[in-house]
Order: structure tokens, then C-alpha cells, then sequence
């Protein structure tokens, strides 16, 4: 779950890490002000959650309190990478002597967190990895044992960095490993970290990513920065569907029964569970199918949620039929889930056996699941018919 | 012969009082696996399908020899119950719960290391050694198994545990058994990966060749296809590729939570054809595993 910059910030400042003067300017005026206020030549960055601010034209410099504000309007509708602007960040823009790069983030091969350091910074540190290895260190950190600095000195010690810039960089890189693991983070950014012309060091700029499955566990830090529990801070925003998709798996605490994702077809789909989802999306669309949405059923749902969900994918616009398909479940129940699907047709005002294309989940009490099925004639299959098979099956239903 | 479990393992189950624990003690019990005990503290002396319920790991480890644990205890307290099994010198845990945040699961698999014990998991299904015994809500209830499962040639890796009982369910039908089936999990860091359980199988005479399910997101499939490369495995292996369509969403995360395209390396694209470079047959639908099974092992002469 990504920070904008200036969460990111906000986190930084409450642990003593430099930062410039800055404030977050959601009007002109905010920005006229906050120019004012910093006073002398400040920059204004549009806080969106990508990267990519610089080349599409949403950081800006202005002289004066008069162009911050002009700036502001400039930069605003800017959508970056798809991304809209959630506001712009006003910063005093600090004389830079040299730029760099430090990181935090997880090596799944290694399975330990690694400290990314670079004496080239301001730039992708991928490209800088590739074209000049022998300016970029990486670090693994245990997690075992207590966290201390030498792990950060030797992380820039390995890019030829000494003296005076050893030392004051030390802290600062150790500090961002502290948060990194305090928090949960997936990712610990900044990037450029500046040595000012006086000697001393700032982050320019940064940014931080949550792990999604922390976020209860550091409420307290997202209640008091501002970030609310439904935004998902994915590569979209969420659309009003997928709201309430995540409000219908939030209904139960029984099994899964969410994570929608609305595309724009006519099939609707109730699919899981993790795997199969992805599976079965794929099959859909290599037979044509235009599918309403992803989803993913699983964890034996109960027949209220299974309902639930099925009535809100029949709500949506343009959905003619439905395909219910799972791969061969273990501890989902079949019974409980064509029981919610036929329950979530009646209760949507249509006739299962035309709403439902394809019933394609085995295993688990199937017998008295299909028996269901074929009280309302609804068409089902076993184990027999293959995933794909079941997808082309219901999308062979679907009009052209 | 299987790997990682067998009909002679002891097993234990942290969390058993659990409303799936129980489930899964009376399921594993039915498939014939060696349960000897159970833990939840403060339920000492009450028993699970009379299996005897303890307050603490060390109660049970002092008086036999238990092989591995089955951790299925919410995710709060999921690293506890972890470290207690490791520090009381249990070599396998499986780790069923999801939603742990990385920073845990990484310091049990470190401690795992330090120890020598090994980690299945986080937010899998568990193992299962057709006809010996299982580990874990995989293939669920005991008779739902034994129609799922076979015991056979071809060693099983998945990280989508439902996925795990479809491909060998489609294995099972077209007449090839499983040596040993392992959910290793769909998290982003996880105790074991497809090239961390390929010595096991490699070592394994029974076993012929290998079918995995992969995902988008990380790096396991570049590392067994090095591994693969680097070890002249004499085993063939075929993989299934699901989430192609989420190549052309990134920065979207489906399914399971290590599931994201972020960087090229993510897509499933990339992992194809490094897999394809090492030599391992990708499959487009999960019904045409077995048939490219038989060809590679044909192709390298195994019977």
C-alpha cells in the first residue's frame, strides 16, 4: 500500500529524519500561502501515487508566491501513469551539491530485507545498477538480530563513500532501516537523498509502501495520517463496485466472498478460489468471453455472503449471464455455494437456470450441491469437465 | 517413497481446538496420518477426536519423537506458535494462516535455517503423501482425497492450494499417481520454494517427473529454472501458468498476496520463456499436463 510523498514525509519527520520546509496545498491560495510562508524559491510536486511526476510535467519551480499559485493550477489535472493528483507539495528548493539513492525492500530469494545504497542518485537506480554496478550496494539485514547502524555504514561504505559524508549519511540510512522494519514496509525510498552545498544532508524526495496485510496492526499510524481504510491505494482506484464488493466480504467473517475487480463485459463471474480465479479468468478470455469482473470465492463462504456477492455482480450494467467455477475444492463447501448463487438470483428477480451459464465446482458435499442445482435446472458439471472446458462452455452461451 | 512426509511421521497441531483445526485433526486422522497431539494453551487435558490437547509444544516433544507441526493459529500469534515448534526441535512446520506480514514469516524461515528445520508456508494447504499420509487441509475431507489423490510418479508443487488438488486430481485421472503433493503457498516470502524442494524430489526414486502451478509475481520460477539448469536435474518438469491476463495490469494484485506485476521480471511472459530456456514444458490448460508429462518422460527415457 503506497504513501504519497508527502505521508511518506510525515512519516520521516516523526523520526528525526532531515527534511526541507514544505507544506501540502490542496488550493492556489494554499499554495500562495505556503510559498509565502516557506518564503524564497520553492518547488511544487503533484502528489500522485507513481512515479514518472518529473517527465510528465507535474513538478514545477516557481520564484514567488504569485507563480507557486499559478503552478498550482498548471499541475494539478495532471494524471500521471494513469494516476490522479490528490494535491501538490509545496517544498523549499534547497541548493544541491550531489544526489543519492538509498532503499529498503525485501529480497524474496534471500527472504531478508536489503538495503539498496547509491552515490549516483536522482535517477532510476535500476538503470544505475545495470550501467555502473560498482555505485550501487546491497545490503541483507537480519531479522533476527537487533538492528544496528554498521549494517547502514557498510552499505555506503561499499560505494567508496568516506569521510565526513560517511558519518552524517550513516544515521540517516539507519534510521530508514528502522522504519522500514517498524512499520511493516514493503519498501523504504529515498530517492534523491541530497548533500546540500553547506555540507549537510535532506531527502529531496520519497516514498513508502505498506504491507497490505499490516494494516490493521498500524491503524493508529494511518488513522492519524490521514489514510482511510478503503482506500486501496492500488494501480487504479477502486470503482464504486469494487467498494462494494470489499463491503460484502467485510459483511461476514466466514470465508472469502471479494475482491472484485469490475471490467466491462457481459459475463459476470463467480469464480475462486486464489489460484483458480486466475486460472479460470484466463480461460474466459482465451474462449472469447468478455468477462463483468474478477473475483475470488473461497475459505467456505457462508450462503449469505456467497448470495451477496452474486446479487451484486447480476446488478451491474450489461451483465446477462453468470458462471459460477471453482477449482476442486477442499474446504469450501458446494452445497453452501450453489445455495447462495441460486438464493442471489431469486433475490435479483431472475430464473437461475437462464442466469447461471455454467455451475462448475466439484468436491466437497458436490452431491448435495448438485442436487440444487437441479432442482432449479441449473446446468453443472463435475470434475470430469476441465476448468476450461466449463469457461468456453458458458461463454458459448453469451450473445455476440 | 514420498518426500517431506510419510505413513511412520508424528505430527502435531498447534491451534487444534480450532474450528478448522478440528476438521483438519478429524480429516488427517481418517487419511491415516500420525497424529499424537495437539496444542492450545490453556486447554490442557481436553482431547480432539482423542487426540490429547496440551498447553505447551515441550509437554509433548519431552515424551515422543514428533516430526512435524501443523501451525493454524490466527495471525497474530502465528510467529509464537512458530519459534515454540522450532525451539522444541520440531524439523517441519507447516504454516497454514495467511495475512502474516512479511517481517514475521522472514524471521521464522531465518530461525528455520539457524535450526535446521524446515517451513511449508505461510497461507498454504499443507502436504500430502498419497496413501501415506497428509498435513494440512489439502484435499479436505479424507474421502474427497482419496479421490483426488493417487500415489504415483510425479512430484507436485503449487502455490494456490486449491490448484494443488486440481492438477492432481487431472493427474489422478489420467493415470498418473503422486509421490508427494506440497501447497507451498501463495505469500511473497515463503518457507520453501519449488527450487528449495527440488533436492527432496531429485533424491526421491519414486518420484519421475514434476508438475508445478505458478503465478505472476516474484522470483520462483527464475530460480528453479537456474536450478534446473545449474543441477542437470534428471527430473522433467512441466508447469502450468495461471494470471496471464494480469501482464497487462500492473501494479494490480489478484489472488494471493505475493500475486503482483510490478517489474518485467513479474510477468508471466518473462517466467515462461525462462522456464521454456531451461527446459521446462509449460502447459496452456491444465488437462494437457499429463499428456506433456509422458512425452518428456518418454523423451528422456524414463518409464
Amino acid at each position: 500500500m503506497r504513501f504519497y510523498e508527502y505521508e511518506s514525509k510525515a512519516l520521516f519527520a516523526r523520526h528525526g529524519l532531515p527534511l526541507g520546509k514544505r507544506a501540502l496545498a490542496r488550493t492556489a491560495d494554499d499554495a500562495r500561502r505556503a510559498a509565502a510562508e516557506i518564503g524564497g524559491p520553492v518547488v511544487l510536486k503533484s502528489q500522485v501515487l507513481s512515479g514518472g511526476r518529473m517527465k510528465a510535467g507535474a513538478v514545477k519551480f516557481a520564484d514567488d508566491p504569485a507563480q507557486a499559485a499559478a503552478h498550482f493550477d498548471a499541475i494539478l489535472p495532471i494524471v500521471v501513469n494513469g494516476q490522479k493528483s490528490c494535491g501538490v507539495l509545496v517544498e523549499e528548493k534547497s541548493p544541491i551539491a550531489q544526489e543519492y539513492y538509498v532503499g529498503v525492500t525485501w529480497d524474496g530469494r534471500r527472504k531478508l530485507p536489503v538495503v539498496i545504497f547509491s552515490d549516483m542518485g536522482g535517477i532510476d537506480i535500476e538503470e544505475v545498477a545495470e550501467k555502473h554496478p560498482d555505485h550501487v550496494s546491497k545490503t541483507h539485514v537480519s531479522t533476527l538480530l537487533p538492528f544496528t547502524p554498521r549494517v547502514a555504514k557498510e552499505a555506503i561504505a561499499a560505494t567508496g563513500v568516506t569521510g565526513n559524508d560517511l558519518t552524517r549519511l550513516t544515521p540517516i540510512v539507519a534510521k530508514l532501516v528502522e522504519i522500514f522494519f517498524q512499520y511493516d514496509l514493503t519498501l523504504a525510498e529515498i530517492n534523491p537523498l541530497a548533500k546540500l552545498a553547506d555540507g549537510r544532508f535532506i531527502v529531496l524526495d520519497g516514498h513508502v509502501d505498506l504491507e497490505g496485510d499490516a494494516r490493521e496492526k498500524h491503524k493508529k499510524l494511518l488513522d492519524e495520517l490521514g489514510i482511510k481504510p478503503e482506500e486501496t491505494r492500488q494501480a487504479r482506484p477502486p470503482t464504486d463496485f469494487e467498494i462494494r464488493g470489499a463491503q460484502v466480504d467485510a459483511s461476514d467473517h466466514r470465508g472469502v466472498a471479494g475482491n472484485v475487480v469490475e471490467f466491462d463485459g457481459n459475463l459476470g463471474l463467480v469464480i475462486g478460489a486464489g489460484g483458480g480465479s486466475l486460472t479460470l479468468f484466463d480461460a474466459v478470455r482465451k474462449h472469447g468471453g468478455r468477462p463483468a469482473n474478477y473475483c475470488e470465492i473461497g475459505g467456505n463462504p457462508s450462503v449469505k455472503k456467497a448470495c451477496a456477492l452474486t446479487k451484486l455482480v447480476l446488478s451491474k450494467p450489461g451483465v446477462e449471464k453468470i458462471a459460477v467455477m471453482m477449482n476442486v475444492v477442499s474446504n469450501t463447501r458446494v452445497d453452501i455455494v450453489a445455495r447462495g448463487v441460486v438464493k442471489g438470483c431469486v433475490e435479483s428477480g431472475r430464473d437461475p437456470a437462464k442466469t447461471i451459464a455454467i455451475f462448475r465446482i466439484p468436491g466437497s458435499w458436490e452431491a448435495d450441491g448438485f442436487k440444487i442445482l437441479e432442482k432449479y435446472g441449473v446446468e453443472f458439471c463435475d470434475r470430469s469437465v476441465s476448468m476450461y472446458e466449463a469457461a468456453g462452455r458458458a461463454v458459448a452461451k453469451m450473445g455476440k | 517413497m514420498s518426500i517431506l512426509i510419510h505413513k511412520d511421521t508424528t505430527v502435531i497441531i498447534q491451534g487444534i481446538t480450532g474450528r478448522e483445526a478440528v476438521n483438519m485433526t478429524r480429516e488427517g486422522l481418517s487419511y491415516g496420518t500420525k497424529i499424537v497431539g495437539g496444542v492450545t494453551p490453556g486447554r490442557a487435558g481436553r482431547d480432539v477426536y482423542g487426540v490429547p490437547v496440551h498447553d505447551c509444544v515441550r509437554d509433548i516433544t519431552k515424551r515422543m519423537r514428533v516430526d512435524g507441526s501443523i501451525v493454524t493459529v490466527p495471525a497474530a500469534f502465528t510467529r509464537d506458535a512458530v519459534f515454540e515448534a522450532i525451539e522444541n526441535g520440531i524439523k517441519l512446520v507447516v504454516v497454514v494462516t495467511e495475512r502474516i506480514p512479511r517481517g514475521e514469516v522472514a524471521q521464522m524461515v531465518e530461525l528455520a535455517k539457524l535450526r535446521g528445520a524446515r517451513i511449508i508456508g505461510p497461507n498454504c494447504l499443507g502436504i500430502l503423501s498419497p496413501d501415506e499420509a497428509k498435513m494440512g487441509g489439502l484435499g479436505g475431507r479424507a474421502e474427497d482425497a482419496k479421490k483426488a489423490f493417487r500415489k504415483g510418479p510425479i512430484g507436485v508443487m503449487s502455490r494456490s492450494g486449491g490448484m494443488t488438488t486440481e492438477i492432481c486430481n487431472t493427474l489422478t485421472a489420467a493415470g498418473l499417481g503422486q509421490s508427494t503433493a506440497v501447497s507451498i503457498g501463495g505469500d511473497a516470502i515463503i518457507g520453501s520454494t519449488y527450487a528449495e524442494l527440488m533436492p527432496l524430489f531429485e533424491a526421491d526414486p519414486e518420484t519421475k517427473a514434476i508438475a508445478i502451478y505458478s503465478e505472476p509475481g516474484g522470483r520462483m520460477e527464475a530460480e528453479l529454472a537456474e536450478w534446473v539448469k545449474e543441477n542437470r536435474s534428471r527430473l522433467p518438469i512441466v508447469a502450468f501458468m495461471a494470471g496471464r491476463f494480469m501482464d497487462e495490469m500492473p501494479g494490480m494484485r489478484f489472488g494471493h498476496a505475493g500475486t503482483i506485476v510490478e517489474g518485467k521480471a513479474d510477468t508471466t511472459a518473462d517466467k515462461i520463456e525462462r522456464m521454456r530456456a531451461a527446459g521446462i514444458a509449460v502447459a496452456e490448460r491444465i488437462e494437457e499436463i499429463p499428456a506433456l508429462l509422458e512425452a518428456q518422460m518418454r523423451k528422456r527415457g524414463i518409464h
